[in-house]
């Protein structure tokens, strides 16, 4: 059989590329993505990265050493033309139990402080707390504020510096509630209601979506957080607690009307209006920025659209083909963009 | 056998090929079916590969709309199926059924028919699975199938159908070899090899027997009482009728964590039979690795739950199923210092085998430390279900068990096939797919760090996402092209390749003692075993002053006295009744009853086959 004259040429050129691009990645601006993990803004993120950034240097200490003695034994102890038969060494005791105590005691490291925050990441919440309920549904989310008796759509807002602590159910199946800046995920599991706490601390806007495979849209049930300063959360709630506005123009009113007659409310609620809770409610449907799970902006185009043919802008949508069209839909969307 | 006898007589005028294709679908000789479950699985393998290629061409850029969100999720279903149900396991069966019986000094394994009985009914559940892709109706609820989703009333259609009862009919073909193997294992070994002496690519194999039908049994009570909820109208996973899904999880995983397990060892054993053939030293501290390998099987089972630290099971549950998670890291671990220990002060022959068994260990360990991350719960809360755990699971499962595999398929090839493949193409395929392999998934590490969750079609443009995911979808084109180098090799060699001798590798186990490819019988005299190297020892001494073991030449044996077990052909039609039967839930119930009634009539024909001598005396 033959033999390769340089069998090192190339992982070493290798070895030098992966080192340059994890190296170069460290600085980049990917780590700051709308959805990274590793730049938390809250206390329950930053409790996660501490600990995998320990986890991380320990790994990546074996890493060095581990590969290193491979890629080592691999460039010494090549065969050589003529050598003879090497020593037929069948094992060393001390070797094999002290890298076997070694290598327990660094998994005992990390033990340590990971079931330390395994507790404290669990802990009850804080009679103080902001509980927000969060339905995970095919495929959209519903978030209802108890302490302030609405609930609203794919748009979760949350006060800066007060703990929240989410109470999780699903009506449906298993989905999986995630706002990666913000910290770890939490499964929704129907007949459960799971709880998630933590304290937001830093005002923004970070995008969330659902992590558990739940169907045809997983892919989009997304939603969004935004992080408000406390006056600005008191000033949002204010507004959502407000009755819907009644319509102004022409288009709209038109658009009312034919909601109240349609099969949309059977499935939608607007307060004073209608009382359905099959999908979101639309009290203030013209308040948010996106629909359809964080899909679609919202436009007077993608609105009229979306009704016509929600399936077609969400594959698998549960919200049937209305037969709503042309005119008709457009006031639709006039009337429900109306709604801020 | 009768039956062989009335359709071979005197049939010269009849095409060989006909012949040739009989004696393949009736044999019992454990090497050949080693090399149907070889083939198939390299099959599968490929049909696997151009799924994950469509899926990375669909996420290749933000938005993609090559494939519809319906088909994406049946091909990552598909993909994940086939990859670890009929690509690694039956890769893994291929060598078992190949060299175990080799390796142990035996003539065949101590069921000969049950053996084939397990190909055919692997073979066929495997196609039934595929069958879904006729009938329009193809699996889309991920590979570990997460009740309540695939209740009827999440799932409609038969989708769900094809995998549960794909998955059921190829449990049974697992549980049948495990079995088999079990018993060959422990009753077939040669005169002198106790367990200890026992080579290491069977001892692990050993261990993955016990996994195989340990874990097996819980799968199949989830899948049965999956079926009876969309069959039968049961409630087991509707949370309507106060049911709790994650009772589906925990019966999933106790099975799934194993199942993990089944698919690395083979292919730790491996490495450690090539890395001290190639080092020409013995496997440093063979007793540990033994030992440890055992620990893994036994660890595996009280770990499952960390696939699901995200569920909320509490703080006490999610630090016990910690703790056990980094504990088996520990034999894990140990293994790793021990096959560096094997290279160390050795004589290093970098043949395309050995390649493949260093990139086996040195993916490996990547895969091993990244799992140690998400053995923490709290991270494992950013982690799991996101690129993050892709990356992991490929790191062990490709770089880990597929690396590993083809170091066995590079090594045994010249004993499987008598001729040694082409060391220059088995180098070029190595590097090709060593850098696909890290293009492709390292990115998904950075992936998962910012947020991207795993089973998504597509994805929007603004999150920083769109880089890496196309970096992944050009990696995964060059492992394409690797195996494009493989199947070249595989022809080239087959056409031109020289005869190989029955050592070519100056190799320490019993299987190169016999010539490539063995006779039918393997071993005209069953040899007597001194020591886990036997070979090595017999050429050379022990390194310690003994003098190479020249056994007096063994008296001539004449083969035509050595009796093997005739051919079968009821194993293959056991396998299609089975099939008929299962297959029947989807089309009517009749078909049911008559594929019953097959299936017990061939059962009967199959234990009752040697109860009537053979024409040709008693076998
Ligand atoms: C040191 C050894 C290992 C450790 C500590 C480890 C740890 C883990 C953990 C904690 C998870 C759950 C992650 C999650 O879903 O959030 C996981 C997932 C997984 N591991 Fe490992 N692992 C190790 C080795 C292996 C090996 C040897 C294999 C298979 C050959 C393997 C295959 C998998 C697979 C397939 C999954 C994901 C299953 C899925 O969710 O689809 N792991 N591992
Ligand atoms: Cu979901």
């Amino acid at each position: 059989m033959g033999r390769a004259r340089s069998p090192f040429r190339v992982p070493t050129v290798l070895l030098l590329i992966a080192v340059a691009v994890v190296l170069s990645s460290c600085g980049w601006s990917l780590w700051d993505s709308p959805m990274t993990t590793v730049k938390p803004k809250s206390d329950f993120g930053k409790g996660i990265q501490d600990l995998f950034m320990l986890i991380s240097w320990w790994t990546l200490g074996i890493f060095i050493g581990v590969e290193g003695a491979l890629v080592w034994a691999c460039l010494r102890f090549r065969e050589k033309p003529g050598q003879p038969i090497p020593k037929q060494v069948h094992g060393y005791t001390v070797l094999e139990v002290s890298w076997t105590i070694a290598f327990a005691v660094i998994l005992l490291i990390i033990a340590i402080p990971t079931i330390q925050m395994i507790f404290k990441t669990q802990e009850p919440e804080a009679a103080s707390a902001l509980r927000v309920d969060v339905a995970g549904r095919q495929w959209w989310w519903e978030f209802t504020y108890p302490e302030y008796e609405f609930s609203t759509a794919n748009e979760l807002h949350l006060p800066v510096g007060r703990q929240v602590a989410f109470h999780l159910h699903a009506p449906d199946v298993i989905h999986s509630f995630w706002m990666p800046q913000l910290g770890g995920k939490r499964d929704v599991v129907p007949h459960r209601v799971n709880r998630l706490t933590l304290t937001p601390e830093i005002p923004g806007e970070f995008p969330g979506q659902c992590a558990e495979y739940c169907g045809t849209s997983h892919a989009n049930m997304r939603f969004r957080v935004i992080v408000h300063s406390k006056e600005n959360f008191q000033k949002w709630v204010a507004e959502q607690r407000k009755p819907p506005v009644e319509p102004t123009s022409e288009l709209a009113k038109k658009g009312q009307e034919l909601f109240a007659q349609s099969t949309c409310v059977g499935c939608h609620t607007i307060r004073g209006v209608s009382g359905g809770a099959m999908g979101p409610d639309l009290t203030h449907f013209g308040s948010r920025k996106t629909f359809g799970a964080n899909l679609l902006a919202s436009t007077p185009q993608s609105v009229a659209k979306w009704i016509e043919n929600p399936a077609h802008m969400k594959p698998g949508a549960l919200m049937p083909d209305l037969g709503i069209r042309g005119e008709q839909s457009k006031a639709l969307a006039a009337y429900l963009l109306n709604l801020k | 056998m009768a039956t062989q006898v009335a359709f071979m007589p005197g049939t010269r005028a009849k095409p060989k090929t006909l012949e040739v294709i009989w004696s393949w679908l009736t044999t019992v000789d454990h090497k050949r079916i080693g090399i149907l479950y070889g083939v198939s699985a390299y099959v599968f393998f490929l049909v696997g590969g151009v799924e994950a290629l469509l899926m990375r061409l669909q996420l290749a850029r933000p938005d993609g709309t090559l494939l519809s969100a319906q088909t994406f999720n049946e091909l990552f279903t598909m993909h994940g199926t086939t990859m670890i149900f009929l690509a690694i396991m039956p890769m893994g069966a291929a060598f078992f059924n190949f060299i175990i019986p080799l390796q142990i000094g035996a003539r065949d394994v101590a069921f000969p028919r049950l053996n084939a009985l397990s190909y055919w009914v692997f073979l066929s559940g495997a196609l039934f699975l595929h069958s879904s892709f006729l009938a329009g109706s193809v699996p889309d609820a991920g590979w570990f199938g997460y009740a309540n989703l695939t209740t009827r009333q999440f799932s409609p259609g038969s989708h769900v159908d094809f995998w549960m009862l794909g998955l059921q009919i190829l449990g049974l073909s697992s549980l049948m070899a495990g079995f088999n193997f079990i018993v060959t294992i422990i009753n077939m070994r040669a005169p002198g090899m106790t367990l200890m002496r026992m080579p290491l690519f069977t001892w692990m194999s050993f261990v993955v027997q016990f996994l195989v039908v340990l874990a097996f049994p819980a799968i199949t009570v989830a899948l049965i009482l999956l079926m009876f909820d969309r069959f039968f109208g049961t409630l087991f996973f509707s949370p309507a009728a106060g049911a709790d899904p994650l009772l589906w999880q925990h019966l999933f995983w106790i099975f799934g964590h194993p199942e993990v397990y089944i698919l690395i060892l083979p292919a730790m054993g491996i490495v450690s039979e090539v890395l001290p053939t190639f080092s020409r030293k013995p496997l440093f501290g063979a007793p540990v690795v033994i030992y440890s390998g055992i620990m893994i099987g036994f660890f595996g089972f009280g770990v499952w739950s960390h696939h699901m630290f995200s569920v909320g099971m509490g703080p006490v549950a999610d630090s016990a199923f910690s703790i056990a998670t980094l504990l088996i890291a520990v034999p894990t671990g140990v293994k790793i210092f021990n096959w560096i220990g094997t290279l160390w002060g050795g004589a290093i022959r970098f043949t395309s085998p050995l390649l493949f068994a260093l990139g086996f260990i040195s993916m490996f360990i990547m895969g091993g430390l990244s799992g140690v991350m998400h053995a923490s719960p709290p991270v494992d809360l950013q982690q799991t279900d996101s690129y993050f755990i892709v990356a992991h699971f490929h790191y062990v499962l490709f770089g880990g068990s597929i690396f590993g595999l083809f170091a066995g398929v590079y090594y045994w090839w010249p004993k499987i096939f008598g001729k040694v493949l082409d060391e220059r193409l088995g180098q070029v395929h190595f590097w090709v797919m060593f850098i696909g392999f890290n293009v492709t998934f390292f990115p998904m590490h950075f992936l998962g760090l910012i947020g991207m969750p795993r089973r998504i079609y597509t994805y929007a443009p603004d999150l920083g996402w769109n880089f890496w995911n196309f970096v992944s979808t050009v990696g995964a084109f060059i492992i394409a092209l690797s195996f494009v180098v493989f199947m070249v090799n595989v022809a080239k060699t087959s056409r031109w390749g020289a005869p190989a001798p029955a050592d070519p590798w100056d190799a320490r186990t019993l299987e190169w003692t016999i010539s490539s490819p063995p006779p039918v019988y393997n071993f005209a005299i069953i040899p007597t075993v001194h020591d886990r190297d036997e070979f090595w020892i017999a050429k050379y001494g022990d390194g310690h002053g003994a003098p190479p073991r020249k056994s007096a030449p063994a008296p001539p044996v004449d083969p035509a006295s050595i009796h093997m077990p005739p051919p079968s052909y009821w194993p293959l039609l056991l396998a299609a009744a089975i099939v008929l039967t299962i297959s029947g839930l989807l089309i009517s119930m009749y078909q049911v009853i008559l594929g019953g009634l097959l299936t017990l009539y061939c059962m009967a024909r199959f234990m009752l086959e040697y109860h009537r001598p053979a024409p040709g005396g008693h076998h």
